[in-house]
C-alpha cells in the first residue's frame, strides 16, 4: 500500500475475484457491463427527449392539483401517474426533467476534473521535480479533507449556479486522473522508444497523444464512469442542501428536499425522484466497477 | 527509528499542508465574496461609519497582511465575530460540536460492530449465500446517496411503522436513525475491506500451514488468520471515521440534528459566514487529525508503510 489514502474513485479495494471459471466470470460481467452502459444510454435519451416524453409542463403549477395522489385517471387523458407535489406540478414530468440537470451537471463535471486532473497527471509526470511535487502534495492534501464541506463553503460564498455547481464537483475529482496519467507516463519514460521518438525531434504532444493516450484510455474510461456516479450523487446532495440547482428548475435532490415536508402527507414527492436516484447511482458505479474488471484489472485494488 | 522519525515527519507535513491548504482557499473564498461591511451595518450607515469598520476589521490593509492577519488568528481560534449569534464564532460553533460527536461516534460504533463480524464471517464463508446477500446489500450502501437513505427510513420507520422520532436530539431512540443512516457507508466500506483483507490472509502460506498440521477451521480463523488481518481493518476503519465525520452535515440536516453540520448550513442562509468558516475549517481539523493518528499508528504498527 503506497499511500494509505487511496484516490476516491478507486476507494473500494473490491472483493477478491470469485474464480469458478474465468470465461463464465468475464461473459458475466461483460453483460453486466453492457446492460449498465444500456442504462447510461436509456437516461441520456429520456433526457434530450424530456419534452416529448414528459405528460406535463414541469414547472407549471395548479391550485387546484396541490398533493394529488398517484393515480392513473385523469380528465383530459393526462393522469398524474407519480402524483402532484406541494404546488401542484406533476411529479413525473419533474422526475423526467430533473434526469437533464444531473446528466449535463454529472459530465460537465467529468469533463472539468477530467482535463483538469489529465493535464496536472500528464505535466506531473513528464516534468517531474518541483511540479511533481507540489502537484502530488496538493492532490494528497486534498484527499486529507472532506471535499463537500469545502465545497459548501465556497457555494456559500459564491452563490449557486450552474458553472460554480459544475467546477466545484469536477475539481472535487481531479485526483483519480492525476494519479493515474502520471504513473502511466512514469512507466512509459523509461522505455527506450520514447527516449528514440524525443532523440529523433518528436514533440512530448506526441508521445502523449500516440503512446501514453492509447494506453490510458481504458482506464480513464473506468475512472470517468465512476466519477460520474460521485458527481451526480453530489450534485444531488447538494441541490438537497438547496445549495445545488435552484427552484423551480427540478433536479432530483431538490424534489427529494421539496418533498421533505409533505412526507407524511405525500409521501411520492420525495420518493419518486429518491428511488429514480439511487438506482441511477447504484447502476452507474456498479457500471464502472464492472467495466474495470473487464477492461482494467490491475485497477481493482489489492 | 529513522525510519519512524521519517514517516512521522513526512505525513506530519502532509497534515500541515493541508491544513495550510483548507485556510487559504477559505481566505480567498472569503475575498471572493466582495465587502462584509454592508452585511454588518444598517443600509442608511453613513459612509463614515462604513470606513471606520472596514479599517477596523483590517479590510483597508494590503492583501498579503490580511493574508498573513487571517492566518494568525485562526492560528488562535479566532474566526471573528458570529453576524447572527452576536458573540465569538469559535464560541458558537464550539457549543454545537457534543451534539456532531454524540452522533459520529455512535455511528461510527454500530457501523463497526455490524461491518467487522459481517465481513469476517462473508469471507469465511466465501459464495455462501450470506455472503452474496451481505455483499449485495453493502453495494447498495455504498453507492446509494445519504440523505435518501435518511428519508427512506424517516418514511418507512418513522411515519409508517410509527417506532422511532422523526427529528431533533433527546433520548436514545432519536439516535438510532440518524446514526444509522451517517454509518451506513461506512458500515458498507468496513464490511467489505474486512472482508478482502481476511480472504487475502486466509490465502496466506502459514494459514495453509496451520490448516495442513491438521488445527480445527475455528483456530485458523480465530488465532492465525485475525490477528494477521486486524491491521488493515483496523487502518481502513480509522479513515472511515473521518469521512464519517465530514458527511455529518448531511445526515443532520435530513434529522434536524443540532450540531455542526446543521449549524452550517443555517449559517450559510443567515449570511452568517464567520461561522460557516469555522465550521468548515474545524471539520476540516477533525478530519486531518484523525486522518494524522491513523497513518501514525499504522507506521508503528507496519513497517512496510514507512518511506525507505
Amino acid at each position: 500500500m503506497a499511500s494509505s489514502i487511496p484516490a476516491p474513485a478507486l476507494a473500494d479495494a473490491a472483493a477478491a475475484p470469485a474464480t469458478p471459471a474465468a470465461g463464465t466470470v468475464r461473459r458475466r460481467t461483460t453483460r453486466l457491463a453492457l446492460t449498465g452502459a444500456a442504462f447510461v444510454l436509456f437516461l441520456g435519451a429520456v433526457a434530450a427527449a424530456a419534452p416529448w416524453l414528459a405528460p406535463h409542463d414541469p414547472t407549471r403549477q395548479s391550485l387546484r392539483a396541490r398533493l394529488g395522489a398517484p393515480t392513473l385517471e385523469a380528465a383530459d387523458g393526462r393522469a398524474h401517474v407519480l402524483g402532484t407535489d406541494h404546488l401542484g406540478r406533476d411529479v413525473l414530468s419533474r422526475v423526467i426533467y430533473g434526469s437533464r440537470v444531473s446528466l449535463v451537471v454529472g459530465l460537465a463535471a467529468v469533463v472539468v476534473g477530467g482535463l483538469v486532473g489529465a493535464s496536472l497527471g500528464l505535466l506531473a509526470g513528464f516534468r517531474g521535480g518541483f511540479a511533481d511535487t507540489v502537484i502530488m502534495t496538493v492532490a494528497d492534501a486534498q484527499l486529507a479533507f472532506p471535499f463537500i464541506l469545502l465545497a459548501i463553503g465556497i457555494i456559500a460564498v459564491l452563490g449557486p449556479s450552474f458553472p460554480t455547481l459544475i467546477v466545484v464537483i469536477g475539481l472535487s475529482g481531479w485526483v483519480s486522473y492525476a494519479r493515474v496519467l502520471r504513473s502511466q507516463v512514469l512507466v512509459l519514460r523509461s522505455r527506450e522508444f520514447v527516449d528514440a521518438i524525443l532523440a529523433l525531434g518528436g514533440s512530448a504532444g506526441r508521445v502523449i497523444l500516440r503512446h501514453i493516450l492509447p494506453n490510458v484510455l481504458s482506464t480513464l474510461v473506468v475512472i470517468a464512469t465512476l466519477e460520474l456516479a460521485r458527481a451526480i450523487v453530489l450534485e444531488a446532495t447538494l441541490s438537497f442542501l438547496g445549495l445545488g440547482v435552484q427552484p423551480p428548475t427540478p433536479s432530483w435532490g431538490g424534489m427529494v428536499h421539496e418533498g421533505r415536508e409533505y412526507l407524511d402527507t405525500a409521501w411520492w414527492i420525495s420518493t419518486f425522484p429518491g428511488i429514480v436516484l439511487m438506482l441511477t447511482s447504484i447502476v452507474v458505479s456498479r457500471t464502472g466497477d464492472w467495466l474495470r474488471d473487464l477492461l482494467d484489472p490491475t485497477l481493482r485494488g489489492e | 527509528m529513522r525510519g519512524v522519525l521519517a514517516f512521522f515527519g513526512q505525513r506530519l507535513l502532509r497534515a500541515l499542508i493541508a491544513l495550510w491548504l483548507v485556510s487559504t482557499v477559505v481566505f480567498v473564498v472569503m475575498r471572493l465574496s466582495g465587502d462584509p461591511v454592508p452585511l454588518l451595518l444598517p443600509p442608511d450607515a453613513p459612509r463614515s461609519e462604513i470606513f471606520r469598520v472596514r479599517a477596523e476589521l483590517g479590510l483597508d490593509r494590503p492583501l498579503p497582511v490580511q493574508y498573513a492577519t487571517f492566518l494568525g488568528n485562526i492560528a488562535r481560534g479566532d474566526f471573528g465575530r458570529s453576524i447572527h449569534f452576536r458573540e465569538p464564532a469559535f464560541r458558537v460553533v464550539r457549543g454545537y460540536l457534543p451534539a456532531t460527536l454524540e452522533l459520529g461516534l455512535t455511528a461510527f460504533a454500530l457501523a463497526v460492530l455490524v461491518a467487522v463480524p459481517v465481513g469476517v464471517f462473508s469471507a469465511v464463508r466465501r459464495n455462501s449465500l450470506l455472503d452474496h446477500g451481505a455483499m449485495g446489500v453493502a453495494l447498495v450502501g455504498q453507492s446509494a446517496p445519504t440523505f435518501f437513505i435518511g428519508i427512506l427510513l424517516i418514511l418507512l420507520i418513522s411515519l409508517k411503522a410509527g417506532l422511532l422520532p422523526t427529528y431533533g436530539r433527546g433520548d436514545w431512540r432519536h439516535l438510532v436513525l440518524p446514526a444509522l443512516t451517517l454509518g451506513i457507508f461506512a458500515m458498507a466500506s468496513i464490511a467489505r475491506l474486512t472482508r478482502s483483507a481476511v480472504l487475502e490472509v486466509l490465502r496466506a502460506d502459514y494459514v495453509r500451514t496451520a490448516r495442513a498440521k491438521g488445527l480445527s477451521e475455528r483456530l485458523v480463523v480465530a488465532k492465525h488468520t485475525l490477528k494477521n488481518a486486524a491491521l488493515p481493518i483496523v487502518t481502513i476503519t480509522g479513515l472511515q471515521f473521518g469521512t464519517l465525520l465530514g458527511g455529518a452535515v448531511v445526515t443532520e440536516t435530513v434529522f434536524s440534528w443540532p450540531g455542526m453540520g446543521r449549524l452550517a448550513i443555517h449559517s450559510i442562509y443567515n449570511r452568517d459566514y464567520p461561522v460557516v468558516q469555522c465550521a468548515v475549517f474545524l471539520s476540516a481539523v477533525m478530519f486531518i487529525v484523525i486522518n494524522f493518528a491513523i497513518d501514525l499508528l499504522y507506521g508503528f504498527l507496519d513497517p512496510r508503510a514507512r518511506p525507505r
